[in-house]
């Protein structure tokens, strides 16, 4: 699947690649769960890729798969060429749910990649020091977890993902938690910081408003199991103020033609929910 | 932007120091209150025995528990020095609670970690903790003699399983989402055990601290009871033989008084371990 026009994007070996990626669980009454079927996807080099869909659908199954968290049950899954075994080295992930360690304090926790990978102790913490300027929480060094506001939290989470300089990036729902001022301002912080590296990004969201903001292409995911509805082109200029382009009237062209597919699935979504079907 | 909030100037509004000024009175009256209970329970128990109400050759009475108390400190036991059996029994409860509280952490952690050894070792561990533990006592005295060595094992029978059961269920609690994060950052196995799972089981260890410290104490004070030389225990076992009521009462405020000063010290211990959990309200 091409996708021109952004100056940055490569077109060579895809970041990203899935390739008929199936994903079954064992439920724990011993029946199968399909969560993902047949999916194919691949995101290029740079590339801001995010993905909407109904809840349960699959996308966090999915960023998992990318990972190495979780195998597939079946198909390939590849990032930067290379076959996906076990868990890769070459990508941060912000989960769903708060994930820093709430025994480390701000420093140690952004300094946890490089010290895992074996970077020296000094070396690490004033890569961290440097990373926690940048994300904004200079000063707040030496705080632990809990004495952070969510959004705070948030941005340890980032620094801690991105001080590893991962070549792609995923993020699962990441300010969903947040109030809308400081969402919008996350969400520029995000792209400024993206802008400057070649990292790719998958970024899953509810909030199609956020997804067509900031990403180069909206995936729409089908109701579960999760296979690829259709992908949008995002053609909005960068760089872009995700304060202001929504009043683009490009954006609301595309925010009508996205939803009218995604409702479509959260509606067949909710239908199964409400008959408490799985299927 | 973010170091304006810290340098923010505290100063309290005159409703928030009257509120204080509410809250201090609400803790004198509380502690007034504390008083007049121990005062209503003590004195109610010296005027009975005064009485005649309660014989005090049973029952005890409160101002010669005091004198009694007070003839041990300046002048010794009938069985010797006080501090000595102090020393000896606070000796065999830490040494009991070190070592179980080290086994159990390790054998908590190892098999929290490993399934195999878990699947093959738990039963065993269910099993050994169903043993009647004051029965145990008894056959450690016989093995072991009359020294410190039978306290020792039994405190440690009780303290290991405690702590055991503990660091186990804290591995197992991990948050997945805490591995996983730790995963892709980068954790080799062994950084995944020792700064992740074991940071995150402290908890659960360090809440087992107390109950087992408390069951080190009763495994020297029983220990001691069921036979010995000397300690606390030995005390209490010398007054019952005797029909000293005062005695065992005595020997029992002594023990309360070193239990509660022994857990202060495993209070502090425990926040030293765990700075960054939010300050607990003081309070039950
Ligand atoms: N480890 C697991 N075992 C069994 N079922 C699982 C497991 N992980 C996910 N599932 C199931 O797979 C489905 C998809 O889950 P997933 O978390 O990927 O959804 P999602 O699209 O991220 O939803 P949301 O938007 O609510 O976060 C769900 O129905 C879930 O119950
Ligand atoms: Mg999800």
């Amino acid at each position: 699947m091409a996708v021109d026009g952004g100056s940055r994007l490569d077109h060579g070996t895809p970041a990203i690649a899935l390739e008929r990626v199936t994903k079954r669980f064992r439920t724990p009454g011993g029946s199968v769960y399909t969560a993902v079927r047949d999916l194919t996807l691949t995101v290029a080099r740079g590339e801001f890729c995010a993905i909407v869909g109904p809840t349960g659908s699959g996308k966090s199954t999915t960023l998992s798969l990318i990972s190495g968290l979780e195998a597939p049950s079946s198909g390939r899954v590849s990032v930067l060429g290379e076959p996906v075994a076990g868990v890769t080295r070459r990508a941060g992930y912000m989960f769903q749910t708060d994930a820093i360690f709430p025994w480390k304090n701000v420093l140690d926790n952004v300094a946890t990649g490089p010290l895992y990978r074996g970077v020296r102790r000094e070396e690490a913490r004033r890569r961290a020091r440097a990373w926690i300027a940048r994300v904004g929480l200079a000063g707040f060094e030496d705080r632990y977890p809990y004495q952070l506001s969510g959004g705070m939290r948030k941005r340890v989470a980032l620094a801690q993902s991105l001080i590893n300089e991962p070549e792609i990036l995923l993020m699962d729902e990441p300010f969903s938690a947040l109030d809308v001022q400081t969402r919008t301002l996350m969400e520029n912080e995000l792209l400024d910081l993206w802008s400057q590296t070649s990292a790719s990004v998958v970024f899953v969201t509810h909030d199609l408003e956020e997804a067509i903001s900031l990403a180069d292409r909206v995936v729409v995911f089908t109701a579960a199991p999760a296979t690829l509805k259709r992908t949008y082109r995002i053609d909005l200029p960068r760089p872009r103020n995700v304060a202001e382009i929504r009043f683009d009237p490009r954006f609301t062209r595309l925010y009508e033609q996205v939803w009218g597919d995604l409702r479509a699935e959260v509606m067949i979504a909710y239908e199964r929910t409400s008959r408490g079907t799985v299927a | 932007m973010a170091q304006r909030a810290l340098a923010a100037p505290d100063v309290l509004a005159a409703e928030e120091r009257a509120a204080q000024a509410r809250e201090a009175r609400q803790h004198r009256t509380e502690h007034l209150l504390q008083g007049a209970l121990f005062v209503a329970i003590v004195g109610g128990w010296e005027a009975s025995a005064r009485t005649g109400l309660a014989d005090p050759f049973f029952f005890g009475q409160p101002s010669a528990i005091v004198a009694t108390i007070w003839r041990w400190a300046t002048r010794g036991t009938p069985q010797g020095p006080l501090w000595q059996h102090i020393a000896v029994t606070l000796e065999e409860t830490v040494l009991a609670f070190a070592i179980g509280v080290a086994v159990g952490v390790v054998a908590g952690f190892a098999l929290g970690r490993n399934r195999t050894l878990a699947a093959v070792f738990g039963p065993y561990v269910r099993m050994g903790n169903a043993i009647p533990r004051v029965i145990l006592g008894s056959i450690f005295v016989i093995w072991l003699g009359l020294g410190m060595a039978s306290k020792v094992a039994l405190g440690v029978t009780l303290t290991f399983f405690i702590v055991f059961f503990n660091a186990f269920q804290g591995v197992r609690e991990v948050d997945p989402n805490l591995v996983n994060n730790a995963r892709v950052l980068g954790a080799s196995p062994r950084q995944l055990s020792f700064d992740v799972m074991l940071p995150s089981a402290l908890g659960w260890i360090t809440s087992s601290l107390h109950t087992s410290f408390g069951f080190a104490l009763v495994g020297a004070v029983v220990g001691e009871f069921l036979g010995a030389t000397q300690g606390l225990g030995y005390l209490v076992a010398a007054a019952q033989g005797a029909f000293n009521a005062n005695g065992v009462f005595a020997a029992m405020v002594i023990l309360s008084a070193v239990a509660l000063l022994a857990d202060t010290l495993v209070t502090r211990l425990e926040q030293r371990l765990a700075p960054w959990r939010p300050a607990q309200r003081k309070g039950f």
